[in-house]
Parts: structure tokens; C-alpha cells; sequence
């Protein structure tokens, strides 16, 4: 069974009311969780917002004054727009891969009958088994040794690091997309198919636009994927293709750690991700039912 | 792109037996359809085999040679130490297999304790937000926010958190509340290890919580109407029906969530830098470090293929046991 999109909508437990203990224990529970929660971002927040002295002694909930100066100072301490532009064209480029491949191969498994197909989903999903450790070092040499056969810089490139993410996202970008075109009646791309279109055109004429909130969810988790990942991305860049993933490491020097710019910086890095994120939510749930209920 | 070229080599892509094929690929006009799927897959074979196959295999094979810093230049000419490797990984006499040892364990530890918290956390949330109340909508939303914070960001604020000298968790342990004598180290010590784990269910447990909510839209309304027509109340009816149909996605969930936190990497590096404290050494970190501080790569490689297998023997198990259930349960 798959969700309508209304996936806002609670499904009545029971027709009575909750009983108080009931109540009580959800209020409880939930406080005490959104407390969990807020902490870190309070933290983020309100230190951002503090002087340098403030950070450095003990810690005050309350800044002793305002200012926005670590704003102002993240971007002359580490060259921060540098590897913001840097993470941009990466976590964009590779989600834009990532969708675009998941959408033909999610669509070949939907709607065609082949060979191996059991064959490709299944190992296409226990990729998700194995360690990223694993695959570091036999990364690292098969792009070194592409880079010295056929001169395709793939090692410390941009290219390189969008391959590596790219792939990474797809494997559960296939499967969710998978779930999600199941959920399109297979009368529709036939109908187009009887008009006279191609399967390609049937494809992105009908199929994708009557899936796109699925699709919006893979470009989601693609993209977070990218923008968040640390242990390739401090090995398989140098200075000028860093990631903000590693950059922000560059405001503890050997004398000061700027935790006030740390957190301004993290916060300016995470609303970008954030924002998408909370905006397309509903989407990511509805991609994760169609994908996770099968 | 464009459908009527259609090159041969999309076709032998992927070949493998598998029962009820050979339909359709009689009939010469049906040639162009039966390539297509192949062909539509390409994209994401060549990358998988790329990125993911070959390193695996180059990964096992360097896991027998003996590739230290002598040979990284030309890997191929590292001479084959058979298991070797694998000897000194596991020899739990010598410091180094002793370590690997002690890391092995604190990460089952570790995992069994974050997973098994996530998913508690994770469950009580979205049944206990199963129903409308007010501001639902908003909580959902806050709820996912560690989730969608990129993991640099948030564990370097955790990190702060647990200075000694200015963090918060010190601030309110010792002078608000005096609960310890002196300033703790949370990140050297033992205490890293729930330092770390403690992040680590701040970090996962949304993804629970996300995934359980998507699960109870699916349990049917009837069942409650009729729970309720028989007298259960509303802790009955979580516990005889909103967990017992849960159980499928659980068993997902829960094999999802243990791969995610044994192989995680991010939050012990970034929570502890290059260097974890042996309290939270888990076993990512230790196969980086023992790969890039000794430049032992062989031995790297094979404590990896090592973490590998007993990857999949879990999810076999796992999923033996599941499907058998399943099974069981359908009879």
C-alpha cells in the first residue's frame, strides 16, 4: 500500500479521547525530547552571537553582549566562500547525476521484465553493507592510476569527489524511486506508449512528473548526502577543491579554537541543507513510505 | 537521449541466471525493447562497478599483500603475503590485534546501545504523535532537524559542548548543578564513550522516528475501531496493535540503523579529530588510523575485508531469521 501525499494527516488511533495518563506521558516525553533537541541549536545559536571571550571561559547562557561580528569574520579566517562554492558544485552536481541515473535505472526495474533484474536490486542494496572505510584506498589508487593512464584528473578534483557522492546516494535513490514508480498506474506510460511515444518520452512525459514528489525526495537525500560527508572528502581534496565538510576545521588554530566563528560558520552551512530539507520534508516522507512499505 | 540508436553492448551488462526470463527476446521486433532495460541501467552499472565493485575487489586483494609505504606507487608490484595480514590483525597477543580487538568490541557496544536507544526514542515519539494535537505539525519538523543538519556542523557543536574548561555539559553538571567535583574531560577518557553516544542518538534517532511514522499510516483504521469495540484503551491498543504491526519495519529499520552506526565515521571523526580516545575507538576509525599511522595498508585492508564478513554474516543471520519468521507467521 502506498501513502497519498496527505502524509500530514494523523491516522486516528480511536474514536475516544485520550486518557489523561496518556496525555500527560506524551507532554512529558515531548518537552523533554524537544529540550534534547534545542540544546545543540541553542548552543549554535547563542554562541554565534558572543564575543570571542565569551566562548573561551566558562560557558554563560547568556552572552554577556550581542554581536554579529563572527559573521562578519568566518569569511577573512578560512577562505569560507571558497569551499561553500566548492560544496555547491559537488552536492549539486552530484545529486543532479544521482537523480538523473536513478530515474532510468528505477524505471527499467518498474516497468520492465529482464534478466538479472533480482540480481541488480539485491546487490545494488547490499552496497549499503559495506564500510566506507573499505572503499578508501582502492578509490584513492584506481583514481590515481586513471589520472596517470588517461590523464583524467580524478584524484583531489571535483569530478572525482561527485563520482564518489554520486554513488554512493544511488543505491537507495534507485530503491526509493523504485517504490515510487511502482505506485504509477502502469496505464498511464502505456497509454502514452500506445499514442506513439518512445518508452524515454513516455518516461519523463508521464512517469516522472506523476512521481515527482519521490523524486524531490531522492534529490533531498542526495544532496544531503554529498553535503555532509567528511572521510572522503578530507582525503580526496587539496586546497583549492576543499569542502566545507573539511574547512571548517580551519578555525582552530594551534593558540585560539573561534568557537564563536565555528558556530557561525555551522550555522551558515547548515541553513542552506536545513531549509530545503524542512520545506521538502513532507515529500521525504512520502518517498521513504513508498519505498520503505513494499 | 535518444532511443533508436541502440548499441549491442548495453545487452551483456548484466548476466546471470535467473528464473522465468527468456520472453519476448524471440521476436526480432521486440529486439530494441528487451535491450532497453539494460540499457537504461547502464549508467548506474558502470558506477557501481566503478565505485563500488572494484574498489572491493582491489580492497581484498590488497588485503594479501603486504603494502606498505614502499609500494604505494605501484601497487601491483607489493609482493602477496597470503594471510599474513590477516594473522597480524587478529593475533590478539600482539599490541596492535589486541587493539583491533578491544575496538571490535567497544563498537558492538556501542552500536547495540545507540541503535537500541534510536529506536526507542525514535518508536515513543511517532506513536505518541500518532494523533492530531496542537502544534504536531511543528514538533514533526523541529524533531527532524538533527537529522537534516550536515554531521560536521552539528557534532563539531557537540564537541564544543563538551569542552572541559567552556562547555556547557561541564557548565551545567558542575556549577550549576555540583554534581561532579572537578570539570570532566569528556572527549579524552573514558568518557568518550558516551560523549560519543549520546551524540550519535541525537544524530539517528529522527531517521527512526521518520521511518516509524511512515509505518503507522499503513496500519489499517479498522483494526483500532474494532481494538476499541473491544474494550482496549489506548495503552492496549499501542501495545497489542501499533507495535505488533510495526514488526516488519522494524526489522528493516533496525538492520538499517546497525550498519549505518558500526560503519559510522563522521561522528567519532569529527567529534574527536584524527586521533579517538581508546574508550571510543570504533572500528572505522581505528582501520583508518592504524592504515594512515603506520602506513600498513595491507594490514588496513584486511581488517576491513574482516569487518566486511562479519557484516554480512549479521545481515545473513538477520535476515535468515526474519524471513523465517515471516514465514512462520503466514503459515
Amino acid at each position: 500500500m502506498h501513502s497519498s501525499p496527505e502524509t500530514g494527516t494523523a491516522v486516528p488511533r480511536s474514536p475516544m479521547a485520550a486518557p489523561r495518563s496518556f496525555v500527560w506521558s506524551r507532554r512529558i516525553f515531548l518537552t523533554l525530547l524537544t529540550a534534547f533537541v534545542l540544546l545543540p541549536v541553542y548552543v549554535m545559536v547563542s554562541s554565534s552571537l558572543k564575543p570571542l571571550e565569551d566562548v573561551s571561559s566558562e560557558f554563560r547562557w547568556m552572552p554577556s553582549g550581542l554581536t554579529i561580528r563572527p559573521y562578519f569574520d568566518i569569511w577573512e579566517t578560512v577562505p569560507l566562500a571558497k569551499y561553500f562554492v566548492n560544496s555547491l558544485i559537488v552536492a549539486g552536481a552530484a545529486t543532479v547525476c544521482s537523480v538523473i541515473i536513478a530515474i532510468f535505472a528505477a524505471y527499467a526495474v518498474s516497468r520492465y521484465r529482464f534478466r538479472g533484474k533480482r540480481l541488480f536490486t539485491v546487490s545494488v542494496l547490499s552496497t549499503q553493507m559495506f564500510p566506507g572505510i573499505l572503499f578508501l584506498l582502492p578509490l584513492f589508487l584506481i583514481f590515481v592510476n586513471i589520472g596517470n593512464t588517461t590523464g583524467v584528473a580524478l584524484f583531489g578534483s571535483r569530478g572525482g569527489l561527485i563520482l564518489t557522492y554520486l554513488t554512493f546516494s544511488l543505491p537507495f535513490s534507485i530503491w526509493m524511486l523504485i517504490g515510487y514508480f511502482d505506485s504509477v498506474p502502469r496505464e498511464l506510460d502505456e497509454a502514452a506508449l500506445v499514442d506513439g511515444c518512445g518508452p524515454l518520452k513516455a518516461l519523463f512525459r508521464v512517469v516522472v512528473p506523476a512521481a515527482i514528489p519521490g523524486i524531490v525526495a531522492v534529490a533531498v537525500y542526495a544532496f544531503m548526502t554529498a553535503w555532509g560527508e567528511v572521510l572522503f572528502a578530507s582525503v580526496m581534496t587539496n586546497d583549492t577543491t576543499r569542502t566545507l565538510a573539511v574547512g571548517l576545521q580551519g578555525y582552530s588554530t594551534q593558540n585560539d579554537v573561534y568557537w564563536n566563528q565555528i558556530m557561525a560558520a555551522s550555522l551558515v552551512v547548515s541553513v542552506p541543507v536545513v531549509a530545503g530539507f524542512l520545506l521538502l520534508q513532507r515529500y521525504l516522507v512520502t518517498g521513504l513510505t513508498a519505498g520503505a512499505v513494499k | 537521449m535518444n532511443t533508436t540508436a541502440v548499441p549491442a553492448t548495453g545487452e551483456p551488462a548484466v548476466r546471470k541466471n535467473s528464473p522465468g526470463a527468456a520472453r519476448g527476446t524471440r521476436r526480432p521486433g521486440r529486439a530494441r525493447r528487451t535491450a532497453l532495460p539494460y540499457l537504461l541501467l547502464l549508467p548506474a552499472l558502470l558506477l557501481e562497478i566503478l565505485i563500488h565493485l572494484l574498489p572491493i575487489v582491489i580492497g581484498v586483494a590488497m588485503s594479501f599483500k603486504e603494502l606498505t609505504q614502499f609500494y604505494l606507487r605501484d601497487w601491483g608490484a607489493a609482493p602477496w603475503r597470503g594471510l599474513d595480514n590477516f594473522r597480524f590483525a587478529v593475533d590478539f597477543d600482539t599490541p596492535a590485534g589486541e587493539s583491533l580487538l578491544k575496538s571490535f568490541t567497544t563498537t558492538c557496544l556501542f552500536t547495540v546501545l545507540s541503535v537500541g536507544l534510536c529506536w526507542l526514542l525514535g518508536t515513543a515519539a511517532a506513536v505518541f504523535m500518532q494523533e492530531t494535537f496542537k502544534g504536531r505539525g511543528f514538533l514533526r519538523a523541529l524533531f527532524l532537524v538533527p537529522y537534516a543538519l550536515p554531521v560536521y556542523a552539528a557534532v563539531i557543536t557537540w564537541s564544543f559542548m563538551f569542552q572541559r574548561d567552556n562547555g556547557l555539559i561541564n557548565h551545567v553538571l558542575h556549577d550549576q548543578l555540583g554534581l561532579t567535583d572537578s570539570p570532566s574531560f569528556w572527549l579524552i577518557g573514558d568518557n568518550s564513550f558516551w560523549a560519543l553516544l549520546i551524540v550519535s542518538v541525537w544524530k539517528g534517532w529522527p531517521f527512526a522516528f521518520l521511518i516509524i511514522m511512515a509505518g503507522l499510516q499503513n496500519i489499517p483504521k479498522e483494526l483500532y475501531e474494532a481494538g476499541a469495540l473491544d474494550g482496549a484503551g489506548m495503552w492496549q491498543q499501542i501495545r497489542k496493535i501499533t507495535l505488533p504491526s510495526l514488526r516488519s519495519v522494524n526489522q528493516v529499520l533496525v538492520l538499517v540503523l546497525f550498519l549505518w552506526t558500526f560503519n559510522d565515521f563522521n561522528t567519532p571523526f569529527v567529534l574527536f579529530g584524527k586521533s579517538a580516545p581508546e574508550a571510543a575507538d570504533l572500528i572505522s576509525i581505528h582501520i583508518y588510523q592504524s592504515s594512515f599511522a603506520t602506513w600498513n595498508f595491507g594490514a588496513g585492508a584486511a581488517m576491513s575485508v574482516l569487518l566486511l564478513l562479519f557484516l554480512l554474516l549479521v545481515t545473513g543471520v538477520h535476515l535468515f531469521f526474519t524471513s523465517r519468521g515471516r514465514k512462520a507467521t503466514d503459515a
